[in-house]
């Protein structure tokens, strides 16, 4: 093979300034994504200290090394208690869940060359929410018992993913029929849901509403751990896809002449990702606004290269998810207002406030 | 030194039942030489690009490249050996030079970049001349600058075969040599099997070891600039009047107005 370039081009074997200044913002993109996890770890202490029963920031992480390494650390039965039953599991779903959406919305846009793509703009969310009424309104559910809810809302979700696939695949797989059809879909889904609001007693009004306004404090570290597992893999297997998806945003026919088989990789990345929006969503309900700007945030800091911009995207998610709860625990008290609506309220005048002072033009 | 040849046999594509694009064409590329491929718009010069380059299928013939079948080959086999700049740029999120270039990388990649990955990347921008916009997003630069970007990301990919589609479009006639300059280099002293669907006839007279006139979807004219280009094959192809002047090896067209046809004239009776 010719080696064309590495020949014509004599070596000077010493960097230039420009590669200097390459490598510190290469380090810059490190430093954001550690900075981002050193705030998680942060905030997490700040805000299991929030709440009726006074607890220290140092007691909560000495709460977290006694039950973790099984030592005595001088943290009351009680505070520890409170700490790993009721405070850290709620915060720990926020994490996951935040984390979780963010990779979901920064690899579908990136996949679909669009930054309006999300799980909530592309109709998983009202797919499950959809799924989520049909339950609590006709007792009708995939699964029984406790799960009838979050089975519905998983179901849903993934018909939803899988109709967008299916229509798109009819004409060719191209991102804008898969947007089309998301958009279309989550109009439909949405109002299927509205409608049967009229067939609705209050109680299961109140039910629907609870879960349409998502929420992180229901479930407890069995149903965390599931979803925990499902983000590890789906992270991992997302981030396979990286440089795809980086090479896939200049446009398809670059993609297949890179080596990149364009098609595959987007039906990969949507199935992959639905399946982790869908087993997010079930277990919190809707939280639409993460998916859709924490990948934003983040490319305005650190540039569009997915390698790094999947997990500053979680994280970030994390961050706004975290920050809103604590937010929507504590603003009113004793009143809890719901998690997904505190997180559009917060988020989007923050967003504007960094879409208008960026000078970059950034999608 | 690997010696590539590309043959493309009696090539038909259509999009759909539409009538073909391309029409039972052949062409041959040998290593070492700058093949130019001319003819008015529509002609089907992109579209041949695209069938070697197998991001289009076509509905007959074959393409050999070094006497193997691309079909028979993955899509990154391909990526390997041949390198492909497009003439339209897609809208895409911001990536910065340094970035787009190292996308040329990835049939070379795993999952990470390696240093040698990335000395590479510098070598083709200090090789291009834009080494110091590497920091700077693609969507920033210049028409000119995103094109020698392309070029730039497409050498890195380290094929034999380059299939330039409008590389000097976007460019002032400084850049427009340069370009040609870089390409003919690549040509003569590393082997490399160039393509280059071009609108410019001065230029492919001037660069190009041989010359295929296209018009649609059919090769109406092969062979060696002078022969190729021809104040009656312009006229034909084109509807263009020219005069064709030698000047050195090269010939030179100088067009001098549309042919005017009893079809063209009646557009405006209408």
């Amino acid at each position: 093979m010719a080696k064309a370039v590495r020949r014509t081009v004599t070596r000077t074997g010493k960097r230039s300034a420009i590669q200097e200044e390459h490598k510190k913002f290469m380090g810059r993109k490190i430093f954001f994504i550690f900075f981002l996890l050193f705030s998680i770890i942060l905030v997490l202490g700040i805000s299991v200290t929030l709440g009726p029963l006074d607890i220290t920031i140092l007691e909560v992480y000495e709460a977290i090394f006694q039950r973790l390494f099984s030592i005595y650390l001088g943290v009351e039965r009680l505070t520890e208690l409170v700490i790993w039953n009721i405070r850290l599991p709620r915060i720990i779903w926020g994490i996951v869940a935040g984390f979780g959406l963010g990779v979901a919305g920064c690899v579908m846009q990136a996949v679909l060359r669009n930054p309006l793509a999300s799980p909530f703009t592309l109709g998983i969310s009202a797919g499950a929410g959809f799924g989520v009424s049909v339950a609590i309104i006709f007792n009708f559910a995939f699964f029984g018992g406790m799960y009838a809810i979050i089975g519905n809302a998983f179901i849903f979700a993934l018909i939803c993913a899988g109709l967008i696939l299916g229509l798109s695949a009819i004409k060719g797989g191209t991102v804008e029929i898969m947007i089309l059809a998301g958009i279309a879909l989550n109009y439909l889904f949405s109002a299927a849901s509205s409608m049967l609001r009229y067939f609705a007693s209050d109680q299961q009004l109140r039910e629907m509403g609870f879960w349409g306004g998502g929420h992180l404090g229901v479930f407890a570290w069995e149903e965390l751990s599931i979803v925990t597992i499902a983000l590890v893999i789906c992270f991992i297997l997302l981030m396979l896809k990286s440089w795809d998806l980086n090479v896939m945003t200049v446009g398809d026919d670059t993609a297949k002449s890179l080596g990149v088989d364009s098609g595959h990789v987007r039906v990969y990345v949507m199935v992959v990702s639905s399946l982790l929006v869908a087993s997010i969503v079930c277990f919190v309900g809707t939280i639409g606004f993460i998916g859709l700007v924490a990948p934003h945030m983040c490319r305005m800091v650190i540039g569009g290269d997915n390698r790094f911009q999947i997990p500053a995207a979680g994280l970030t998610g994390a961050i706004i998810l975290l920050g809103a709860d604590i937010l929507a625990m504590n603003i009113i008290p004793p009143t809890i207002i719901p998690t997904g609506t505190m997180t559009t309220i917060l988020g989007v005048p923050f967003f504007f406030y960094l879409m208008l002072t960026r000078r970059r033009e950034y999608w | 030194m690997v010696m590539i040849k590309l043959q493309a046999k009696d090539i038909v594509f259509a999009y759909g039942e539409a009538s073909p694009i391309l029409n039972n064409v052949c062409i041959e590329a040998a290593p070492s030489k700058l093949l130019s491929i001319v003819g008015p718009n529509g002609s089907g010069k992109s579209t041949l690009l695209r069938c070697i380059d197998k991001i289009l299928k076509p509905q007959q013939g074959s393409i050999l490249l070094d006497r193997r079948e691309i079909t028979k080959m993955s899509r990154m086999e391909v990526a390997k050996k041949m390198g492909y700049v497009q003439q339209s740029v897609s809208r895409g999120f911001p990536t910065t030079v340094f970035d787009t270039v190292l996308m040329g990388r990835r049939p070379h990649l795993g999952w990470r970049t390696g240093e040698e990955d990335e000395e590479r990347v510098w070598e083709v921008l200090k090789l291009m001349d834009i080494d110091e916009l590497a920091l700077k997003y693609f969507n920033e630069l210049s028409g000119g600058q995103q094109q020698k970007v392309l070029l730039a990301r497409a050498l890195a990919q380290e094929a034999d075969v380059l299939l330039l589609d409008e590389p000097t479009s976007n460019l002032d006639i400084r850049r427009q040599l340069e370009v040609m300059d870089i390409i003919k280099d690549l040509v003569k002293k590393e082997g490399i099997t160039a393509i280059v669907a071009i609108h410019d006839l001065n230029l492919a007279s001037r660069y190009s070891d041989r010359i295929i006139m296209m018009k649609r979807g059919k090769i109406v004219g092969a062979g060696d600039p002078v022969s190729v280009l021809t104040a009656e094959s312009i006229a034909s192809v084109y509807g263009v009047e020219a005069v064709v002047r030698r000047q050195s090896e090269a010939p030179y067209i100088v067009p001098l107005r549309p042919i005017k046809t009893s079809s063209s004239l009646g557009i405006y009776k209408k």
